[in-house]
């Protein structure tokens, strides 16, 4: 553990040390996690919001928007949840895993909240103007779709603020370090979380090369911006933003199994390993949108979109061994040996760290990592190019996976971070099973919908008002019912999730946490248990047998539905 | 959680080196199959492309259109090119032009581009999809393997009339 010794060059910063971990807190890190934190939420809420409109329409029997407003709020959902929730709350996590973990200071709190401003105005301006009705374009705004110059400067403000986030959290790292502020390696959470941030600083350069043409053309200062140059420039900015929100929740799987089981990896190096492979490979992904695409050939679409060997997918594949392993081993050494799986049974299920750890992962994983592999296969993706089958994927990613990790993460931050007492704690044991439950149906009747041609992005697949008359199976009408219910169960999650926090943030007993404790117990696992694993350890009798008989099974399941696809492919027309 | 020993030399356990293994072979296994289907497989995505004004290849479709137009449904001529021909689809605003008639087991030349914004070509209850560029002409060689009528919508928003964008495919014995 790190020396809470002070550096002179620390003397102007102010600090409190956290009873619980003996950590140093900046309060100038601590002030800006919060706003970041509490701006994350917000955003969550009015994307909620949308959600709950837009899936109401999308279930063809309720229909309940207008084409436009449906259009509209689309657009909006997209921003709130994918960029502004997201980002806002990787944030403060940046904040948290540099400033705080490593035990150091905050550098520049003042521009940190520069960055924070620009987030804030970003966002706000996209969702003005997209709700006043100049920006009907949806979130990806292909060229030569235009909308108001506001728009795109939104977009460009909040990332200029994400970018300032991003160096501020480097900057920590060099100034702990030189500061000497922690020994030895840097954790795995903030190594993984740094991850983050180098595809971060990648990945919102490349939004800067879409987004500022498309506002000089939208300003009419250059004539036109070139389709096939957005898509790449764009996508290379969506789909590795999605990538560091994968590295992120990844860390933050890593710290809730320490949280509630006292797990630790079985070994760093096969961890930071899959995490050094992220950051070499994910950010190839753009072209998982241009599989389809007027343009390039078959060689550049298969090297990019399988991040040149799935080297990208074989860092997921370990994490997804190594985490279960280590709760394995974690439990094994409680003395829940018998059996293959008896760790698992015996493991915390009504605590909701515990719990949305494992949905998250199971979603992420058996939903969301498989679909994402078979479509973003080059030619089996022309069975699934903009059909709901896309965002059935990434409901399970983003928001099973990586929205419910955060939410799980939260209940513990608030004792730490708000220094406030959690409250309803029942509603917060249930909320990861209801939100996840909901997501699995979300997800599930998306990508049913799309397998039976459901177009993503459409108001009305009765076509209506079209002179002709579509042949879209009447069954797709029961996978819409099934992702709209799922959303109403979703939603209800998000609600629950919302109430516990504003309630604890608001009205939960304000008081100094002395250690950590669980939410449902009194329990400190993390001191209690986590220990380094010793040599061997992994092979005696606390070997993880069952986690290698849940990835063996992962991986069956994978290939049925995998070459279940080519044999789809196989049948169709012809086409070269 | 906490800062670790140094601890990177520490050699894997046997369980997390037989799963890197079956990992990384899987991998390559994904790896091979889209070459492998490439070479071998009779559904590829199509790879040739032109660059095209909107103008010009609304001419092209227009001077299509004239030739082979048989008939005309709900205002929109439909056309029945020569088998192995090339055929012309026009994508725009809110619309799929012309509709095509084409022969089952007979394969095409199908161009496809948009004069406007951008579009997807989504061929119903068959489920193949392609993206649709303004300036770009998309060449698919397609072989269609059963009679019968089928539909086409647009599955890329293309502002708000999008979900109005359908037509209609024909293919023949």
């Amino acid at each position: 553990m790190a020396v809470a010794t002070l550096p002179r060059s620390q003397a102007k910063a102010e600090f409190r040390t956290c009873p619980v971990t003996f950590l140093k807190v900046d309060l100038a890190a601590e002030r800006l996690i919060i706003a970041n934190a509490v701006a994350a939420v917000v955003f969550l809420l009015i994307g909620g919001l949308y959600a709950l409109l837009i899936a109401l329409t999308r279930w063809q029997a309720v229909h309940l928007l207008n084409a436009t407003w449906f259009y509209r709020l689309l657009t909006a959902h997209g921003f709130n949840m994918l960029v502004a929730w997201m980002v806002f709350f990787e944030v403060a996590g940046l904040y948290f895993g540099s400033a705080i973990m490593l035990n150091a200071r905050m550098v520049k709190p003042r521009l940190a909240w520069l960055g924070f401003i620009l987030m804030a105005v970003g966002a706000v301006m996209f969702n003005v103007i997209v709700l006043m009705g100049k920006g009907d374009v949806m979130f990806t705004a292909y060229v030569p779709l235009k909308a108001h110059p506001l728009f795109y400067l939104g977009f460009i403000l909040f990332a200029v603020g994400a970018l300032i986030g991003v160096g501020l959290f480097f900057a920590n790292l060099v100034m702990a370090k030189r500061e000497k502020t922690y020994e030895g390696s840097v954790p795995l959470v903030t190594f993984g979380l740094a991850t983050a941030a180098i595809l971060a600083v990648y990945t919102l350069v490349a939004g800067a090369l879409a987004l500022v043409p498309a506002l000089l053309w939208s300003l009419n200062i250059i004539p036109s911006v070139d389709p096939t140059y957005y898509r790449n420039m764009f996508w290379a900015f969506g789909h590795p933003a999605q990538q560091v929100n994968l590295a992120a929740m990844v860390s933050i799987w890593y710290m809730l199994a320490s949280f509630t089981v006292g797990a630790t990896p079985l070994n760093e190096k096969f961890s930071r390993l899959a995490f050094v492979l992220y950051i070499l490979f994910i950010n190839l992904g753009s072209a998982h949108h241009l599989l389809v695409d007027p343009g390039p050939g078959f060689a550049w679409k298969a090297t990019n979109t399988s991040y040149a060997m799935y080297l990208a997918v074989l860092g997921s594949l370990i994490h997804a061994f190594s985490i279960p392993a280590a709760i394995e081993v974690a439990q094994r050494r409680k003395g829940f040996t018998k059996g293959a799986f008896d760790w698992l049974r015996k493991g915390p299920w009504r605590e909701p760290g515990f719990s949305s750890l494992v949905i998250s992962m199971v979603l992420f994983g058996w939903v969301g990592g498989v679909t994402g592999v078979v479509i973003g296969t080059e030619q089996i993706n022309m069975l699934a190019h903009n059909t709901l089958r896309l965002p059935g994927h990434f409901h399970a990613t983003v928001v099973s996976g990586t929205t419910l990790a955060f939410m799980g993460a939260t209940y513990y931050l608030i004792p730490l971070i708000f220094r406030r007492e959690l409250r309803l704690k029942k509603w917060a044991s249930w909320q990861p099973y209801v939100f996840g439950s909901g997501m699995l149906l979300v997800s599930i009747g998306m990508i049913a919908a799309g397998l039976q041609g459901v177009p993503r992005r459409h108001w009305d697949i009765t076509f209506a008002g079209s002179p002709f008359s579509i042949s879209i199976p009447a069954a797709a009408q029961i996978s819409l019912a099934l992702f709209g219910v799922g959303a109403l169960i979703a939603i209800t999650g998000g609600i629950m999730y919302l109430t516990v926090v504003l309630v604890s943030v608001f009205g939960g007993k304000r008081r100094e946490a002395h250690r950590l404790t669980l939410v449902m117990s009194d329990a400190n696992p993390l001191v209690e248990y986590a220990l380094p694993n010793k040599d061997k350890e992994a092979e005696g009798k606390l070997a993880p047998q069952g986690a290698f008989i849940l990835v063996l099974a992962f991986l069956i399941f994978m290939a049925t539905y995998y070459l279940t696809n080519w044999w789809l492919l196989g049948r169709t027309w012809l086409i070269r | 959680m906490f800062v670790p020993e140094r601890v990177w030399w520490k050699p894997l356990s046997r369980p997390e080196k037989s799963w890197l293994i079956i990992a990384l072979v899987w991998c390559l296994f994904l790896t091979a199959m889209m070459p492998l289907w490439f070479v071998l497989g009779r559904q590829n995505v199509p790879a040739e492309t032109y660059t095209v004004t909107p103008q010009q290849y609304r001419e092209i479709v227009d001077a299509f259109t004239a030739q082979y137009q048989v008939d005309t449904l709900n205002g929109v001529p439909v056309v029945e090119p020569p088998a192995g021909s090339d055929v012309y689809l026009l994508a725009r605003q809110w619309q799929w032009y012309p509709i095509l008639k084409l022969k089952k087991g007979t394969p095409y030349r199908l161009h496809i581009s948009s004069t406007d914004v951008q579009h997807g070509f989504s061929l119903q209850p068959v489920n193949l999809n392609l993206q649709v560029l303004p300036g770009y002409d998309y060449v698919a060689k397609i072989t269609p393997t059963q009679a019968g009528d089928y539909s086409i919508v647009c599955n890329e928003f293309c502002a708000i009339g999008h979900h109005l964008m359908a037509s209609k495919l024909i293919v023949t014995d």
